[in-house]
């Protein structure tokens, strides 16, 4: 009993809240991994993107509540998605078309777009503020719990209670949906075959008819819905704030390059990769040996491994030592 | 002189600009923008250092930047006695353990060969320090932060003057550098963009979250200044008499005697404020006049024309006997002491060291268009570009005001368009800096003052 208890400690603390999160960072990572690889140049508005897409399913969500349109147990901010995507697709086609395109025909160097990415990030993060403001937003509504744990602890009797959100598995299922459909398309596809062409090899994709326009276009929508659905997740799982999605751009970039940059299923795993080393690292691990140790073995400190002020740091340090020993990443070797 | 002509012109424009200020609004906000300006301009030459002579991409200013303001905090500030009789010892015992880990990592790599074993030694090495060390650490940390947790709650400095720190600043960052340019400056442009700002940030949460360090988050104010402090000006009567005669003719306006002593006291505290910021500023000028003189002359030297080469075409230098890594490192190490050197100066401008209000916009983003809207290459444009955009940064909301109400004016007051739009006006100075380095990139990559090389 006490064993299973203990499972139920970490299931409820740590692997769930991990699996939520690094969903987010998952879609977050495969948006930088896929300008990556195919549009060349590191994304530095990568965040304010996000939160770009996130701001218009915030207002749309504001609007239909106030027309009394709800999604039953459902947060309505779902069904705002396909407006915020077509909003942010339509945003990223404008800034290509006005300034990244004179970059990547004039075939600048990478750094330059990755200077101009910043240009974009300050004009991106201007617009939202002026747009919705810099408070933190919450836009969460329908059923709060699948299961919440006193439920649970009738259920089974255990001494432990788990809390399901519905966030948490709203987060969890629509990124397996997404991602499978996405890989689904890049490796079934003609199109998405053509985009893997040209991220391999420009000259060669290029030489074999390929329209670089289109998968320039076709990059653009991809990364929108990605971008715009990973806002939206993690504003409903946590809460709507223009400075934190800034912030998660360090993490992003982190799980992107811990996989392999330009390697999509290596962005996915990253995600996961960091968002577990981050949560088990400071996680207080008290509760879990009290069940599992004998009773005078039981720890009388938190167990702690370092602070959770330091969860960012982790991320950080990950990467560096991926960078340092393989800056390849990870899961090298396994391009899409 | 017709070569600097350009040069001259853009000063002039901007001095001027600061004096309009100093017109319309006060020159005491003059005086602050005119401060700051300074300070990002040495920012601004520590980062043109690395990218403009070497190419070097360092997006960690932030992390150095906060550094140079710890070592004001650890040079400066009067030793807590106290927190060292509680915890000092341990601290000192912990500090030798790391110094002791670093020298048997050392070792290591250098005795064994490179194999699984070596790795997994050093992952041991550090494993079973960084426990020990916990376990050490621990109880004086938290002793040392029960010291009169409202005031102090860490070990303070040293005590020493606060201008010694300025150089000790640019010692941190330069260690720092040492370390991230050893472990970092092998990769490729972006990767290494990428790696320095997270580098920074892991400093910047450590200086944030290390209580007993620099009081982390509660700040630390009240910091020694190399200035006189208002309030002893005040009272001075040298000072009262200079405000006097200064003044001579607008106070022999007033008849009564009261009036004319209530109009003398507030000039005397506005002139106070003056004063501060004239000695800050004149500091200020001697550090830049400084390292323009320095870096003007190494950019013209042989070792200038040697790092522009290894920037230009790695291969070809390195072909020719130059030792790129060394050199890379060694650049890498002297722009970021520079930017270390700002941080000091920033808080020992400020009096106050805020962990918390070191982030990637403000300290690595908005230098890197200093940077590159000033002309990369060039010191001259450096400086330029740290005034420039230090002072859109700051007069954009009175500015984006100006227009809004230029553009709204035949709206009613009640708009809501209008109130938003104005509650809005601080953001303006993202758009305005976001596209100002859109424009320069497009139309001018090269920067306001662009790069000059001098053929002998």
């Amino acid at each position: 009993m006490d064993f299973i208890n203990a499972i139920i400690v970490l299931l409820n603390y740590t692997i769930l809240p991990a699996l939520t999160y690094g969903s987010q960072l998952a879609l977050g990572a495969i948006f930088v991994t896929l300008i990556y690889g195919i549009l060349r140049f590191a994304n530095f508005a990568t965040g304010d993107m996000m939160s770009f897409g996130t701001m218009f399913a915030v207002l749309f969500t504001y609007y239909l509540q106030s027309k009394g349109i709800s999604f039953g147990f459902l947060p309505t901010a779902l069904l705002t998605i396909p407006f915020a995507v077509a909003m942010m697709i339509s945003y990223m086609l404008i800034i290509d078309k006005t300034v990244f395109s004179y970059y990547r025909i004039n075939k600048s160097p990478p750094v330059q777009l990755a200077m101009v990415s910043i240009g974009v990030m300050f004009v991106t993060q201007a617009i939202i503020r002026i747009i919705i403001g810099p408070t933190d937003r919450r836009f969460m509504d329908g059923e709060k719990f699948i299961l919440k744990a006193s439920e649970f602890k009738d259920m089974t009797g255990l001494a432990e209670g788990l809390t399901i959100k519905s966030t948490q598995i709203i987060t969890i299922v629509v990124t397996i949906i997404l991602v499978a459909i996405l890989f689904w398309f890049l490796n079934k596809t003609k199109t998405g075959t053509s985009m893997r062409a040209y991220s391999d090899n420009e000259d060669l994709a290029l030489l074999s008819g390929i329209d670089p326009k289109k998968v320039v276009l076709i990059t653009w929508i991809i990364a929108g819905i990605l971008a715009t659905i990973g806002g939206v997740l993690y504003g409903l799982d946590k809460s709507y704030r223009p400075f934190v999605y800034f912030n998660n751009m360090l993490p992003i970039f982190a799980a992107a390059i811990a996989g392999g940059i330009g390697n999509p299923y290596g962005a996915f795993l990253g995600g996961y990769l960091i968002a577990f080393a981050e949560i088990f690292l400071t996680y207080a691990y008290k509760r879990f040996f009290i069940y599992i140790l004998p009773e005078q073995l039981e720890p009388n400190s938190l167990m702690q491994l370092l602070s959770t002020d330091y969860k960012f740091a982790i991320s950080f340090s990950i990467l560096v030592i991926v960078l340092v020993f393989r800056p390849s990443g990870i899961f090298e070797g396994k391009k899409i | 002189m017709k070569n600097y002509l350009n040069i001259i012109i853009a000063y002039s424009i901007m001095l001027g600009l600061i004096i309009l200020v100093g017109v319309f609004q006060s020159w005491s906000i003059a005086l602050t923008i005119f401060n700051y300006c300074m300070i990002s301009a040495v920012m601004t030459m520590g980062a043109n250092i690395q990218w403009g002579y070497a190419g070097l991409i360092n997006f960690g200013i932030m992390g150095y930047t906060a550094l140079g303001g710890l070592a004001v905090v650890l040079v400066s500030v009067a030793p807590v006695s106290e927190a060292w009789s509680v915890g000092g010892v341990n601290m000192l015992i912990s500090l030798l353990f790391i110094i002791l880990m670093i020298f048997s990592v050392r070792y290591v790599l250098k005795n064994i060969e490179k194999s699984k074993k070596r790795n997994y030694l050093v992952a041991g090495i550090i494993i079973v320090g960084l426990f020990l060390i916990k376990i050490i650490s621990g109880p004086a940390i938290e002793l040392i932060e029960a010291v009169e947790p409202a005031k102090t709650g860490f070990l303070g400095g040293l005590g020493m003057p606060v201008l010694f720190s300025w150089i000790v600043g640019g010692f941190f960052a330069a260690g720092l550098a040492f370390i991230v340019g050893k472990v970092a400056l092998g990769l490729r442009a972006d990767y290494l963009a990428i790696a320095t700002l997270l580098i920074a940030e892991i400093v910047v949460s450590i200086i944030k979250h290390e209580d007993w360090l620099a009081r982390g988050v509660k700040n630390v104010i009240g910091l020694k200044r190399p200035a006189p402090y208002e309030i002893d000006l005040q009272t001075s009567p040298w000072f009262i008499d200079l405000v006097e005669k200064f003044h001579s003719t607008k106070l022999s306006l007033t008849n009564s005697l009261t009036e004319r002593q209530d109009l003398l006291n507030q000039l005397v505290i506005d002139a106070s404020s003056i004063y501060v910021k004239l000695c800050f500023a004149g500091l200020f000028l001697i550090v830049v006049i400084i390292l323009l003189l320095v870096t003007q002359k190494a950019l013209y030297s042989p070792w200038g024309r040697m790092m522009r080469a290894i920037r230009d075409n790695e291969e070809a230098a390195s072909a020719m006997g130059k030792n790129v890594v060394k050199q890379h490192l060694f650049i890498f190490i002297l722009g970021s002491a520079i930017v270390g050197i700002a941080g000091a100066m920033m808080v020992t401008n400020d009096g106050l060291f805020t962990p918390g209000s070191y982030r990637p916009m403000r300290y690595t983003f908005v230098i890197w268009v200093m940077v590159i809207v000033g002309g990369t290459g060039n010191n001259f444009g450096a400086i330029l570009g740290g005034f420039v955009v230090w002072f859109l940064w700051v007069e954009a909301a009175p500015i984006a005001l100006f227009f809004i109400n230029l553009f709204t004016s035949h709206l009613p007051e009640t708009n809501e368009i209008k109130i938003h739009l104005i509650n809005s006006a601080p953001y303006f100075r993202f758009l305005l800096v976001g596209i100002g380095l859109l424009l320069i990139m497009r139309f001018r990559p090269q920067g306001i003052i662009p790069e000059k090389i001098i053929k002998q």
